[in-house]
Parts: C-alpha cells; structure tokens; sequence
C-alpha cells in the first residue's frame, strides 16, 4: 500500500524538482522507402513517417494527463539517410532533409533526427554527398537534426571525415548566422555512436534496429540534487546510494511511460535511456549536484571525480529499474543547456579543456559549447579528434556539438532560447591543428587484446 | 482503473466535502482517504476507484484541476501506476 509521504514524494519531485520524461522517441526504419528517383524516395519517406507517427504526440499527450507526468518532447528518430539516398540519383540530399522536415511538422512532432551517416571506417559517395548536403539542410528546416559517425572502437577514426566535419560546422554556422548559428545546435559528430539513442540532436535509428521501436529518455537532475541535499556531508559511499536510489524511482517512471506509450501506440519497446539531461531552469542542471557534492564552482579540482560517481551510480540505479537500457544512459553535460555550467563557464573556472576531462567519465561529450566564429575549421577538427580519440580507446560514446557563432568573440554570449538555453563564449587554444588535421587517412583502431 | 486524487494547499472549511461531492457527481468510488499537515500545507490523498465514472479520465481531471482553482488549491487525479513504479519493486 502506497503511504502517503511516497505520493506527496512523487508530487514534488514533479512539481519542485523539474522530474519529467525528457522524450518519448519513436524510431523508424526508412530502408524500405530507398528509391532509385530521388522524388519518389522522399515521397515515399514522408508517407511512411506520417502514418508510423501519426498518433505519436496524441499518445504522448494522452500519457502526460492521465499519469500527470510531463513529457516534454515526442520526437522521430529515423535510419541514417545516407543509407535510404545512396539508391537515389541525385547531386545533394537536402531534399530529403525537407521531406523529413514535412512529416515532423505534420505529426507534431519537436525534432526529428536521422539526417545522418556513419563513416567510421571510410565514406561511400552517399555518405560524403549526405555530409555535404548539412549546412544547406540544416539552414533550411527548422526540426531535422543530424548526426555524423567518424571514429570507433573497432574502426579508428576517419580523419578526412574529421577534417571535412570541421569545415561542415563552421560553413552550417556561416549559413545560419542570422540566427547566432543555431544550425550547430542541430549537428552532431559522435564517435562509437548508439543506434538506439533518444536525445537530440543525436538520435538516429539504426540500421541495425527492428521496424520500429519506443525509446524513452528520463531527465532528473533536479531531483537527484534535491536527495543530495539531504546527504550534505556524508561520505561518498552515501552519496553514490542516494543518487542509485533517486536513479531507480526516476528510471522506473521511464519504465511505465514506455511500456504504455508502445502498448497505445502498438510499437515495440525498445529501450530507456538512463540520462540526466539537464535544463536551463534554476533547480534542474548537472553542475549544480557535482557542487552540491562540496565544489565551490563546477570546473574546480575534483570536479571529473564527483561527476564519474555520479555518472556510475546513475547507471546502477537505473539499471535494474528497466528491462531494457540502452542510449547514451549517463549524465549529459551541455554546457548551454545547464544553468550552473553556464554561470561556470562565465565566470572562467570550466574550461574546455576540464570539459574535455569530464567527458572521459561521462555521457556525452563536448556539447552545446559556443567558441569564437573566427576559429578555424582545423582547430575545430582537432576538437572533434581528440573526443572521438576518448571515446575510441575508452570504449565509450563521445561527441561534439559546438557551435562557432559568427561574429562573436570570448566575452561576449548567445541566446538560444527554450530548452537550448544561452551560452558564453568559450575560448579555444589559437596554436594551430592545421598540419596536423591536413593528413587525413585514418587513425587506426586501439589494441584491446593482450589483456594479460 | 485506480488512481490517486491529491489535494494540497492552505486548510479550510469545507476542502473534504467539495471534493466528495465531485466525486460522487462522476460515480467514483472513494476507496481510501487520509489528509494531514504537511510542511505547513493541508494534504488529503484520495484512492479511487474509476470503474464506474460517468466521464472520462480528461474531463474529470479538468473539472477537479478547475475546482482546485475556485478554491485556491492544487487538486490532481493520477493514474496509481505511476506511484506503484516509483515506491515498489
């Protein structure tokens, strides 16, 4: 029997500590729709989408009222479009970019994700004809996101994918100055990228994924910095059980949704991503728990040992809150999109490079960063290789989402509104990459053998 | 179906029988009450039961949520599962 302090519990965690669903996002299979008349193929892609998800916000929306539990975006994720185009002739794929950005519109949906490709071993011309087509996509719809895979374990990293991805973001910030160039904000380059991931702008859906599936993310921060409260001074050992438990119950609602959301929607769960996602609201960022664990200022020493506690016992919790956990499940740190790593940033004590650190125990990677918009394609490549090095021998997923905002210099700040939130200027390093990016091949993947 | 109604806010003449009266006027069957002070805010909790309700799910939440404004209050009805999820294993 449920008590009346664990009710009273659940309502605050909503209505104080921001707890909400992050996304409910439907994943779909566009193999079927490849077509060798480029037309036909986005006829046939924004046909498929709409009836896939054509009660998905519906649902959503339906989920949200009757169990009081916000959910604040349904998305789309789709397969990697390289692989739909690559049957159609055509010089650029920017229609098939609009075709998605039809059918989001259509079904309601806040983004759809999927205008990608995975490179990690090398580029067919569909590939770098997709990779090619990104700044005009992006500039041109309002809710395709899009992802590029450069680097794996297995693979190595493609380092001409490497060096055309660092010419790809600053010409997508050039075309979508007007808007401080906020195409970045929708483009991201991973390394050991998952085909199950819910979150933008990442998500895409797998080639190796079913026809279609539910994928959950959970949020939570606010909660898990309201539990640490309680814990002030405590050892760490107390501190890793209580974020495990506030991980669990936070998980266990993702459970539900999901279950019920593929029950009405009569689509296959697939998986809960266990990520604290932070916002940009007071009482709901990622920076303020590591502080909260007894840091001055998120950035500080010590602050890459708070958040690998934090990040494993999220995992631990959630774990076995969920019969299916998959994504990126960790703590996400978007600089832009996190109160306390904005007020870090701006007042100098997280740097990149500490991010950079942070990145090694935790989901993501570098995320949401604004730098100068005069730093060099090469010095934004180098960025992306050494994440994707991170991720490459660490066996995990890195990225980079950073955003070169034209015109702007450190010291100055870019406002993005919603839940992207406003950004400082970060400075970069003005030693040149550029020798270093011009060599391009690959860097091959790291020995994982001779373990003993 | 069960779910959880909740009312809290500033204590008052007359809280417990407004909400029974919905109640009643929608065919739910209450199956569990109990209301103290909690941080200084009244708190009733509510088990119902809506095998019998005479509206559906959305309607009775927007007439409850509507109530609770006329009465300077936050009344909101919950499906139980979620509750379920987050305290048992």
């Amino acid at each position: 029997m449920l008590t009346q302090k664990e009710i009273v519990s659940t309502i605050e965690m909503i209505d104080r500590q921001h707890l909400d669903i992050r996304t409910v996002t439907m994943g779909i299979s566009l193999l079927s729709c490849a077509d060798a008349d480029a037309k036909a193929a986005c006829d046939k892609i924004y046909a498929k989408i709409c009836r896939e998800a054509e009660s998905l916000v519906r649902v959503g929306e339906e989920i949200e009222r009757e169990f009081g539990i916000p959910i604040v975006h349904k998305r789309i994720s789709v397969t990697p479009v390289a692989l739909v185009a690559a049957a159609s002739e055509c010089g650029d794929y920017v229609p098939f970019a609009l075709a998605l950005d039809r059918a989001a519109k259509e079904c309601g949906v806040n983004f759809i994700g999927g205008f990608s490709a995975l490179v990690q071993k090398g580029m067919t011309a569909a590939d770098e004809k997709l990779i090619r087509s990104i700044p005009e996509a992006l500039d041109r719809t309002e809710l395709v996101c899009s992802s590029v895979n450069v680097g794996s374990t297995r693979a190595g990293i493609n380092m001409d994918a490497v060096a055309l991805m660092g010419r790809v973001i600053k010409e997508t910030a050039a075309r979508t100055q007007d808007r401080e160039g906020l195409g970045c904000a929708k483009l991201v380059v991973f390394c050991n990228a998952v085909e199950d991931n819910p979150f933008m702008a990442g998500a895409f859906h797998g080639p190796g994924e079913a026809e279609k599936a539910i994928n959950v993310g959970v949020s939570g921060p606010g909660v898990v910095y309201h539990a640490l409260q309680g814990v002030r001074g405590e050892p760490f050992d107390v501190v890793a059980e209580t974020v495990k438990k506030t991980a669990f119950q936070v998980t266990r609602m993702g459970q539900l949704v999901a279950q019920e959301a593929s029950r009405r929607l009569g689509t296959p769960f697939g998986i809960v991503d266990l990520s604290l996602a932070p916002t940009p609201a007071v009482g709901d960022s990622v920076a303020r728990i590591l502080e909260e664990m007894g840091l001055e200022t998120c950035g500080t020493h010590g602050t890459t040992a708070a958040l690998a506690l934090l990040n494993d016992a999220v995992k631990k919790g959630g774990v076995m809150a969920s019969s299916s956990v998959g994504g990126l499940s960790g703590a996400f740190i978007p600089v832009s999109e996190d109160e306390g790593m904005i007020a870090a940033a701006r007042s100098g004590v997280l740097t990149i490079d500490k991010l950079e650190a942070m990145t090694c125990v935790c989901s993501v990677g570098l995320d949401m960063i604004a730098i100068p918009g005069d730093t060099p394609a090469e010095t934004i490549a180098a960025i992306i290789a050494d994440e994707a090095a991170i991720g490459m021998v660490n066996n995990k997923t890195t990225a980079v989402r950073i955003l070169p905002v034209p015109g702007k210099q450190v010291g100055d700040s870019i406002e993005m509104g919603g839940l992207l939130g406003s950004a400082p200027v970060m400075p970069v390093h003005g030693e040149s990459s550029a020798a270093f990016i011009a060599r391009g091949g690959r860097i091959p993947a790291p020995l994982h053998s001779l373990r003993n | 179906m069960n779910a959880i109604v909740s009312v809290i806010g500033r204590d008052k003449v007359g809280i417990c029988a407004a909400v029974c009266t919905k109640m009643a006027d929608y065919r739910i069957n209450i199956l569990d009450i109990s209301q103290t002070i909690m941080q200084g805010n009244f708190t009733m909790i509510m088990a119902v039961d809506l095998e019998q309700a005479s509206a559906p799910f959305g309607e009775i939440r927007d007439a409850l949520s509507q109530l609770g404004e006329e009465m300077g209050l936050s009344i909101r009805i919950q499906r139980q599962e979620i509750f379920d999820a987050m305290h048992s294993i």
